[in-house]
């Protein structure tokens, strides 16, 4: 019976192993590779062998001169990135419901979708023109207002900002498409009763369709919970400089700059495991959330 | 049923479609002004005229960036990226989703399998154990190093799953009925009844390998195998000067530095733009199979 069992089911496990032979080779052994941040890393030893320091990389870490404010950045940046990233699609979504021209709507659909597809890289060119204070077209746009040239990507204090706005600006087409998905389960039927009541269109807006998106506004902001410590390495990368340290500095870009330019394998280790650990309670807390209130199941 | 014109209603309206046109704008307009500066000449940029159309039109930007090796090269690695690395992806996705679709019933080892893929979303080694392991493998300085690290791409395998598990069973039993094998049933069956998540995640998956560049930048010593991404990254982000001959940076003054990131930028876009049609052809379809499924 077993035997027979394991015969018809032997195909598939054949089809799952080469892709868990890659997992486990580039996921699974980066995983033992945290050892690294117990240990003082010698090249000619390795990755397992090198010498054992204990919790020295780690306190290392808690006194670095501005950890904490690294840590901050990070919470900072990324809560504001989750609320912007709800909080714009979903208002856009109402406005794009309201419009009845069909074309008009999947046009701005097609176009407001289209820059989350564009890399870092490549947006990170146009930035740095856009935004730059003496020739881009932000600022000279801000000027017919006479608002001052700002320099968005090197003044500490309008970087973190920056950094939310531009990553809104790309994303947010992305969640209005999630959500106007969302939407077509409503069922119309509730505009006439809503109609029937004497409901205008602002009422049916806000008794109607809000609450219609909310089962969808709660899953995404709880998935996006997840996220906290991720700030986005990329755009981050991409787009700061030494001079935004300050304000614009998180824990991705600082474990690069210990690994990668100081080559501290160690403390890197450290600090990245710090993060790892912590966003891995965040999104467990948030998966298990996510399965009670709306019981979303990854798979 | 839903009409009910007054004053108030119609300037909403106006109103509304205004805030739209203004947001799409302002989606639109870098992206235009990039383009306007990309086929304008250095002067013209540089004494700020150039906003949303081309001053004084001239190819020389793009002379001067077909022309540059590094950059042509760079673009032809991306490509070979995509070709090799795209029909990885979609192999591995199909071919893990579609026993991890079965029930438990039919296929006794399918959770445990399906955590130890998706712990891996959960929980990684961080920057310097991911580059250890890859060390490790030998793949370093390769083209390879591009490939295999991301060959497994777990979040479309768990879409692609999820897609599986809402085809209708009966076909697939039938089928099984009829002697076919699992494999046939993969492929004959199961695959082309889900022709259009498939090719929402390929086109995802071009666009995810055309976009990388993180990749090249650390598991590449040599700039000479960069994709584009990565080799842009150096050029119009890092302005690394290290990268540029004298024979660049000579053309560099006649052609601007601005006019020619902005060429660069653009035929980077360039692939994107052209699948974006098809992309959009199917992404709701796409989303809905991620998002929301219950």
């Amino acid at each position: 019976m077993t035997n027979l069992r394991f015969r018809r089911q032997f195909p598939y496990h054949l089809m799952i192993l080469p892709g868990l032979l890659f997992i486990l080779i580039y996921n699974y052994v980066p995983m033992t590779g945290i050892v690294m941040a117990f240990e003082r890393f010698v090249p000619s030893k390795g990755m397992y062998l090198s010498p054992w320091v204990g919790w020295k990389n780690f306190e290392f870490m808690l006194n670095m001169p501005g950890i904490y404010q690294v840590i901050w950045n990070t919470v900072f940046i990324a809560l504001m990135k989750i609320i912007a990233g709800v909080v714009v699609p979903v208002v856009i979504t109402l406005l794009l419901y309201e419009a009845k021209s069909r074309w008009f709507k999947s046009s701005v659909q097609t176009i407001v979708y289209f820059p989350h597809f564009l890399s870092w890289i490549i947006l990170g060119g146009i930035f740095v023109d856009i935004l730059s204070p003496s020739t881009g077209m932000l600022n000279e746009f801000l000027g017919w207002f006479g608002i001052k040239p700002i320099y968005f990507l090197g003044d500490v204090n309008w970087f973190p900002f920056t950094l939310v706005g531009t990553e809104t600006w790309k994303e947010f087409g992305y969640g209005t498409i999630v959500y106007l998905a969302a939407l077509t389960g409503i069922n119309p039927t509730l505009y006439e009763a809503a109609t029937m009541d004497g409901a205008g269109r602002f009422k049916q807006a806000v008794h109607v369709t809000l609450p219609g998106l909310l089962p969808m506004i709660v899953l995404m902001t709880i998935l996006s919970l997840g996220n906290v410590l991720n700030a986005g390495f990329d755009q981050v990368f991409n787009l700061y400089s030494a001079q935004v340290y300050r304000s614009g500095d998180i824990i991705d870009t600082l474990v690069y700059r210990i690994g990668m330019e100081d080559a501290n394998y160690g403390v890197a280790t450290a600090v990245g495991l710090f993060k790892s650990v912590v966003s891995f309670v965040m999104i467990s807390v948030s998966y298990g959330l996510a399965y009670r209130f709306t019981s979303y199941r990854i798979f | 049923m839903r009409q009910r014109s007054s004053t108030g209603r119609k300037t909403f309206v106006l109103f509304n479609y205004f805030i739209l046109t203004v947001i799409a704008a302002a989606c639109l307009l870098p992206l235009i002004n990039v383009l306007a500066i990309s086929f304008s000449s250095s002067s013209a940029v540089n004494s700020g005229l150039v906003k949303l159309w081309p001053v004084s039109f001239t190819l020389k930007s793009y002379e001067f960036v077909l022309n540059k090796p590094e950059f042509v090269s760079a673009f032809i690695v991306s490509l070979k990226r995509v070709i090799v690395g795209v029909p990885l992806n979609m192999l591995l996705t199909i071919l893990i989703a579609y026993p991890l679709s079965k029930e438990k019933s039919e296929f006794r080892w399918r959770n445990q399998y399906a955590w130890l893929f998706v712990i891996t979303m959960l929980f990684s080694g961080g920057l310097i154990p991911w580059y250890m392991a890859i060390k490790m493998t030998g793949i370093i300085d390769s083209f390879w190093a591009l490939i295999l690290p991301g060959a497994v791409p777990v979040f479309n395998v768990i879409l692609m799953l999820n897609f599986f598990k809402s085809l209708p069973k009966e076909i697939e039993e039938a089928a099984l009925m009829d002697g076919a094998g699992v494999w046939q049933s993969l492929w004959k069956i199961v695959v082309p009844l889900s022709a259009p998540s498939v090719a929402t995640l390929t086109l995802f998956c071009i666009v995810t390998q055309w976009n990388s560049w993180f990749e090249g930048l650390i598991l590449l010593n040599n700039p000479d195998g960069y994709p584009l991404q990565s080799y842009l990254q150096t050029v119009l982000v890092n302005r690394d000067m290290s990268l540029m001959t004298s024979a660049d940076a000579l053309t560099l003054r006649s052609v601007s530095d601005r006019t020619s990131k902005a060429a660069q930028a653009f035929v980077a876009m360039l692939p994107v733009l052209l699948v974006y049609p098809f992309l959009q052809r199917y992404f709701t379809q796409g989303i809905v199979l991620g998002s929301v499924k219950g």
